[in-house]
């Protein structure tokens, strides 16, 4: 953190170098197919440039300050003096473990909670909604999604089930849900999943995969140490779609009480 | 003046409840859990610092860059009324975006290493590096022809259900013959792709789609780009996987 301008640089480089392919192919088609100057151009080019630097800023804060604690945290809790398993041959029991789950389940909320375009996403479908949709009744019930896939993925890793059943079976309840759910919400239910896996979780969460099947004996990093992104996409269609139905059921509720209270 | 600083005071404020979450997460388990002081206390405040100030300014330009240019692009094309023309975009834009993403490259490499101790590819630099950029190839492609498939959807009014869960039942189907060390990666595949500038612009270019096309609704119509992006590479790269065994 001393040498700060430099990294600043660094991250900002790096970072235009993400987006140049995505600024390419807007200038072409701007030019050479719209041949439009769209209306308010240089609040745009200002908004474009404020992004880029803020998010150069949060990779580099990330980077310095939640990354390497993070990611030493999930070594330190799924090493094996650390889970306490005396006699690493006999196998573990899923049971010692509880601590990791707790901390993935509490570190997907929180990733998820700080997830940029989890934001973006939640105030386009709160403007989009005319208000119906509420930013933070969406984000929380996607982070609790990724809470939820999370702390499951571990459990998988350590117990060594196929991964496929788990993801498959998720898939069946998004399709139950889908067919309860109002035609409104199932789009961006489905978007919810997407969105999660970005810049914040991924690492963490990534790390957290890589350790857990490390220390697990009888895991390899390799073919065990993936899967954790692919709960964290799925968990949180089901929460969203979950969380529509409970609020129009209450709100149902709630109506056919009130002639009756009257 | 003043107005702008409190609008600026306002949105630090809501960056930092959007990040006191994460901070209080670590701290109790560092903290409580595993009882270990903060190894270099002052970088990590300073980090924080980055963070929040970095996040305030992300959305302050989201709402007066991203969005407006996702806007303004929809309603171009719109006019322009050429679907082979916005559909090209559409696949220029998932594959640009997706072929330079830096989670996919290290996904890549690593599902390249999976391969070479499964015996799928011989174990050298050079099979790997091959591998590692066919399959960021077949993803970028994947995620291009989803945004084709997203738009076309938007355009015809499809209804989104039948599309994913016809998805979901290609996976499943592909999941029993694709390669057992495959799967993992295929299914990690699908997160990756999406990054933080592609999703506020697309969702914007979707909402604003369905916002300018008569008989559109912006909710059920406008999102879902998403979540074919997040779904094709699944299929495209357990396809691969079962190409290449």
């Amino acid at each position: 953190m001393t040498d700060f301008p430099r990294a600043f640089a660094d991250a900002l480089i790096s970072t235009a170098l993400d987006v140049a392919p995505i600024v390419v192919i807007l200038l072409l088609f701007q030019i050479v197919i719209l041949r439009k100057k769209p209306p308010n151009l240089r609040k745009i080019a200002a908004g474009s440039v404020l992004v880029l630097v803020g998010l150069a800023l949060f990779l580099i804060g990330l980077e310095n300050a939640l990354f390497p604690v993070g990611k030493t945290m999930a070594r330190q809790l799924t090493a094996p003096d650390y889970i306490g398993v005396d006699n690493l041959a006999a196998g573990v029991d899923w049971l010692d473990y509880l601590p990791v789950y707790a901390f993935a389940a509490a570190i997907g909320f929180a990733t998820t909670i700080a997830e940029p375009s989890l934001v973006a996403v939640a105030i386009k479908a709160r403007d989009a909604s005319g208000g119906a949709v509420h930013a933070w009744g969406l984000r929380i019930a996607v982070a609790v999604g990724v809470a939820v896939g999370v702390a499951l993925g571990c459990f998988r890793i350590v117990t060594g089930t196929p991964l496929p059943w788990y993801i498959i079976a998720a898939y069946f309840v998004v399709i139950l849900l889908t067919f309860r759910s109002s035609k409104t919400i199932v789009p961006l239910a489905y978007d919810s999943g997407g969105v999660t896996t970005s810049t914040v979780t991924v690492p963490v969460v990534a790390a957290l995969g890589l350790g857990l099947a490390a220390s697990v004996p009888g895991r390899s990093p390799l073919i065990d140490g993936f899967g954790l992104i692919a709960f964290a996409s799925v968990f949180p269609i089901m929460t969203v779609l979950g969380y529509s139905i409970a609020a129009s059921w209450l709100s149902r509720r709630r109506k056919s009480k009130l002639p009756k209270e009257a | 003046m003043t107005r702008f600083l409190v609008a600026m005071l306002k949105m630090t404020l809501s960056s930092l409840r959007d990040l006191a979450p994460i901070i209080l997460v670590i701290a109790f388990f560092q903290i409580v859990v595993l009882r270990q002081p903060f190894p270099d206390l002052l970088s990590v405040l300073i980090g924080l610092l980055c963070v929040i100030a970095g996040l305030t300014l992300f959305i302050q330009g989201l709402e007066s860059g991203l969005f407006p240019l996702g806007e303004a692009l929809a309603q171009g094309f719109a006019q322009k009324g050429s679907a082979a023309i916005l559909l090209a975009f559409g696949f220029c834009l998932g594959f640009g975006t997706t072929i330079a993403e830096p989670a996919l490259i290290a996904v890549a490499a690593e599902a390249a290493d999976v391969a070479a101790q499964a015996g799928a590819i011989a174990d050298e630099d050079r099979a790997r590096t091959t591998y590692a950029l066919e399959l960021r190839m077949v993803v970028a492609v994947s995620v291009g022809a989803a945004i084709v498939l997203g738009i076309l959807r938007i355009l015809k009014g499809w209804p989104i259900h039948r599309l994913i869960i016809g998805g979901y039942l290609l996976v499943t189907a592909l999941t029993v013959f694709a390669p057992a060390e495959i799967v993992g990666i295929a299914y990690d595949s699908g997160g990756v792709t999406t990054s933080t500038i592609t999703v506020p612009l697309v969702t914007a270019l979707g909402v604003g789609l369905a916002t300018s096309i008569r008989g559109r609704n912006p909710m059920v119509d406008g999102f879902g780009l998403i979540a074919f992006a997040s779904l094709t590479p699944m299929v495209c790269v357990l396809a691969y996987g079962m190409v290449t065994s």
